[in-house]
């Protein structure tokens, strides 16, 4: 069950992530196309400004909870945890657009998407095998592991996915 | 929505870097990343191993929506809509898109005019100090020049002329008022609509100033308003600058004509002293030239073990010396560090611009001595040679001797076989000759053949390497297919070297690739169907042809009527945005690839690319793929075709005596 963790000590606010994600949730999947789609993509990371912000920078989104109030509170039942991959995901056919979801969460990572009229969040980029947001850090602040690599002291396993592995293949 | 506008600027799609990574070595005449792959195991690293490790690039740096103008920000503009819409000043996506893209421009013009001002320089030092070893070469383009910058020529001394001259030139860079001379050659209804617009430059160094100033905090925040700046920076460069550095160029070392060369890192010399000269400026790389002749340095260059002194060229530079001298290309500006990887260059000397910062690691890893020149440009760990235009001789010959010295260090050596012939050297002046020899010479038969349609239209393509996209391939896929569509394709700079080295500047190159009617014209008058105009500044022979055009008659009044286009498939540098503006101010359609950073701001991009058509005649469009450039492109030359009444091909009739005669009887007598 891995996760998406920000490493706060390394973010820099770029916001790299956030278009990454907006980019991989498009219809052309490019980002000087996606710009000029007639339905913008949404993001569904955001890049939050901590303790005032001046030099403080996280990127958040869905935490994937293992007892997700989200899928509780959620009149459709459009949401459900996925016991194998620990993801939390979405059914959009269902959404009603009611936002109930959008209250409960407790990190505020869902999102109302204007264009679709229903919610979104992250999804951990089904396909690819790691998330574009991760992909796209270039201070590898965000990491994508398993999520007993967490423990309220920070990372057990730091394994950075974006800059290190590109420099091995090259070097 | 996204379909039409689409079409209108093209796809705008950035390549995809990801998908195209393996296909790198699959280019022409060439393969760098086998060469690369071989070095890497060592630890040497080029251009491409860091272009790999920026990526993922800042989106939105690509979009061009950042703003660094002033202490407030840094801003960004969130394309998506959901995020900020505006700066901390108020700056919407077009203004901070029109002012980052206004300062680009004022620094390629900045760039080109600094060159052009070093060359007047020169000129000033031959005709003053000819001990300096500068010589006016071409006395014939001296008067010529002399009198469209209001020079007296009659009963004067070469010095004396070159003198004032030169004392001219160096007056435009400064003027402030009126206008800049040389704006005179353009055609006369070019330079009304300029005049109606007021984007005449009045000076050069002014202009860029001015942008500078209107695109700092607070100032000019309409992007239209920029934009008509912007064009007359442009302007300054291309009819003052670069055509500065042109004109006086061909004075001091001669006005190229169609010369034989050769292309691609195979022209190292295994048993000679391999002097690379790379950048820019013309008037360091003439007197080494003349160095590398010198039989002193032959001398010990034989006592060292060479057999012989080889200069060989890189990037611009290279063009000027093969376009005067007709001496090697090693290659283009993505080549500088392949050049020294091959083990075989005792030195590499540098002036200014497109010059890696990377060099001086690169070059501890071999016994390459990297020598800067200018004190405009200096890296730190290079050797410095400091060279002006009035010691210009004595440090050529020093850095010549350094590298000499330096043979012997030379540890293995691995050069690539691949080189290839070409034809250069087509200035406009070689261009008229061709076209009817000294009494003749003239556009007029270019100009038939295209109303004929033989020749459908010509483009430009021009610009530098990108390590973004497949080295050389968008350069040669689009003019190959230009020209296989009978469009007589004319390069200058890093392009002309790519098709130089997939073989597209030698005759032969229009029977196998050009079409049957291009081809028919190029075996007429023996050229290829490629022609190698020059460097980056001599691009401004190109505004110059295309003016000779309109002048010789029949395809309308102004450059925005003729069948013609231009483009950058691989562009990197500011430099190619002020080329690229200043040949859609001329009136010229324009397509860029690996995208334009303006894509954040939808009515900037539609400013460019639409509006600026029913300002200026000319306009942007922005098309990574190749192919679809071409369509574009050879899509706008028949849309002129149309507006002229030449899209039906129609022979020229050959009147006898007998048709004449008939002819007369039916006019009515005068």
């Amino acid at each position: 069950m891995k996760r998406v963790i920000c490493r706060m000590d390394r973010c820099l606010g770029c916001r790299a992530c956030e278009l990454a994600c907006a980019v991989e949730h498009s219809e052309s999947r490019t980002l000087v196309t996606a710009v000029r789609e007639a339905v913008k993509p949404r993001a569904r990371i955001r890049v939050e400004a901590v303790d005032g912000g001046l030099h403080r920078t996280l990127a958040l989104q869905c935490r994937q909870c293992e007892e997700p109030v989200c899928a509780q509170a959620c009149i459709s039942g459009g949401i459900r945890r996925d016991e194998r991959t620990g993801d939390v995901l979405m059914d959009p056919g269902r959404c009603v657009a009611c936002w109930s979801c959008i209250m409960v969460c407790p990190f505020g990572a869902i999102m109302r998407h204007e264009g679709l009229h229903r919610a979104v969040k992250c999804d951990h980029c089904p396909g690819r095998d790691i998330p574009a947001c991760v992909e796209a850090c270039p201070t590898g602040a965000l990491v994508f592991v398993e999520f007993t690599a967490v423990t309220p002291h920070g990372l057990t396993e730091q394994r950075p996915h974006s800059q290190a592995e590109r420099s091995d293949r090259i070097v | 929505m996204t379909g039409q506008s689409v079409d209108e600027y093209g796809s705008g799609n950035q390549v995809d870097i990801e998908g195209r990574q393996g296909t790198q070595g699959d280019m022409p005449g060439e393969k760098p990343v086998n060469i690369t792959a071989q070095f890497r195991q060592a630890g040497v690293e080029t251009v491409w191993d860091r272009s790999e490790l920026q990526t993922p690039r800042c989106g939105f740096g690509e979009l061009g929506v950042c703003c660094r103008n002033c202490n407030m920000g840094p801003c960004r503009i969130d394309p998506f809509g959901e995020g900020a819409q505006r700066g901390v000043c108020g700056a919407t996506a077009e203004i901070i898109v029109a002012r980052n893209f206004g300062r680009m421009i004022a620094a390629g013009a900045a760039a080109h005019s600094d060159h052009g001002r070093d060359v007047a320089h020169a000129l000033m030092q031959a005709a003053r100090h000819p001990e300096s070893g500068y010589a006016v070469k071409d006395a014939g383009k001296l008067r010529k020049v002399a009198k469209t910058l209001g020079v007296a020529f009659e009963n004067r001394t070469t010095a004396d002329v070159a003198a004032d001259v030169a004392q001219a030139a160096l007056a435009i860079f400064g003027q402030q008022e009126g206008e800049i001379p040389l704006v005179r050659l353009a055609p006369e209804t070019r330079q009304a609509q300029w005049r109606r617009l007021n984007i005449v430059p009045r000076g050069i160094d002014r202009e860029v100033v001015e942008m500078m100033h209107r695109t700092t905090m607070g100032v000019d925040h309409d992007h239209r308003n920029i934009m008509l700046q912007g064009s007359r920076v442009a302007l300054s460069d291309g009819w003052g600058g670069s055509m500065i550095a042109t004109e006086l160029q061909d004075i001091l070392f001669g006005t190229p004509s169609p010369v034989r060369g050769r292309v691609n890192l195979g022209v190292l010399s295994r048993d000679e002293v391999n002097v690379v000269v790379h950048g820019h400026e013309p008037a360091l790389s003439e007197m080494l030239v003349v160095a590398a002749r010198d039989g002193e340095l032959l001398a010990l260059a034989k006592e060292k073990g060479a057999k012989g002194i080889n200069l060989v060229g890189i990037c611009c530079t290279a063009n000027e010396i093969l376009l005067r001298h007709g001496l090697p290309i090693a290659g283009n500006v993505l080549q500088q560090e392949l050049a020294v990887i091959t083990g075989a260059v005792e030195a590499m000397v540098v002036d200014v611009q497109c010059i890696m910062p990377s060099l001086p690691e690169l070059c501890k890893c071999f016994h390459t001595r990297l020598m800067t020149t200018s004190s405009k440009g200096r890296i730190e760990g290079a050797f410095h040679h400091e060279f002006s235009e009035e010691n210009a001789y004595q440090t050529a010959r020093e850095i010549v001797q350094d590298a000499v010295m330096n043979f012997p260090n030379r540890g293995a050596v691995d050069i690539p076989g691949e080189s290839m012939d070409l034809v250069a050297g087509f200035s406009h002046e070689a261009i008229t000759y061709m076209l009817g020899g000294t009494f003749r010479g003239s556009y007029h038969p270019l100009n038939d053949n295209i109303i004929s349609g033989r020749i459908r239209g010509v483009a430009g393509v021009v610009g530098c390497c990108n390590p973004k996209v497949p080295h050389d391939r968008s350069h040669v896929d689009l003019v190959k297919e230009l020209i296989a569509n009978d469009v007589l394709v004319v390069q200058t700079g890093c392009s002309a070297i790519a098709c130089a080295k997939a073989g597209l500047m030698v005759p032969e190159s229009a029977e196998r690739y050009a079409g049957k009617g291009l081809a028919e014209v190029c075996r007429t008058v023996g050229m290829p169907p490629v022609l190698h105009s020059g460097s980056c500044v001599d691009n401004s022979r190109i505004l110059i042809a295309l003016s000779e055009m309109v002048k010789a008659g029949g395809l309308g009044n102004d450059i925005s009527d003729l069948p013609v286009a231009g483009a950058a498939p691989e562009w990197m540098s500011e430099k190619a945005v002020a080329i690229g503006q200043y040949f859609v101010a001329s009136g010229v359609f324009t397509v860029f690839g690996v995208g334009l950073p303006v894509m954040g701001s939808e009515l900037f991009l539609r400013h460019l690319c639409v509006e600026h058509e029913s300002m200026l005649g000319g306009k942007w469009a922005v098309e990574p793929d190749a192919h679809r450039m071409a369509g574009l492109m050879i899509d706008h030359i028949n849309k002129k075709r149309k507006a002229l009444g030449i899209d039906q091909g129609r022979e020229r009739v050959l009147f006898d005596m007998e048709m004449r005669r008939e002819l007369a009887a039916k006019e009515p007598a005068a």
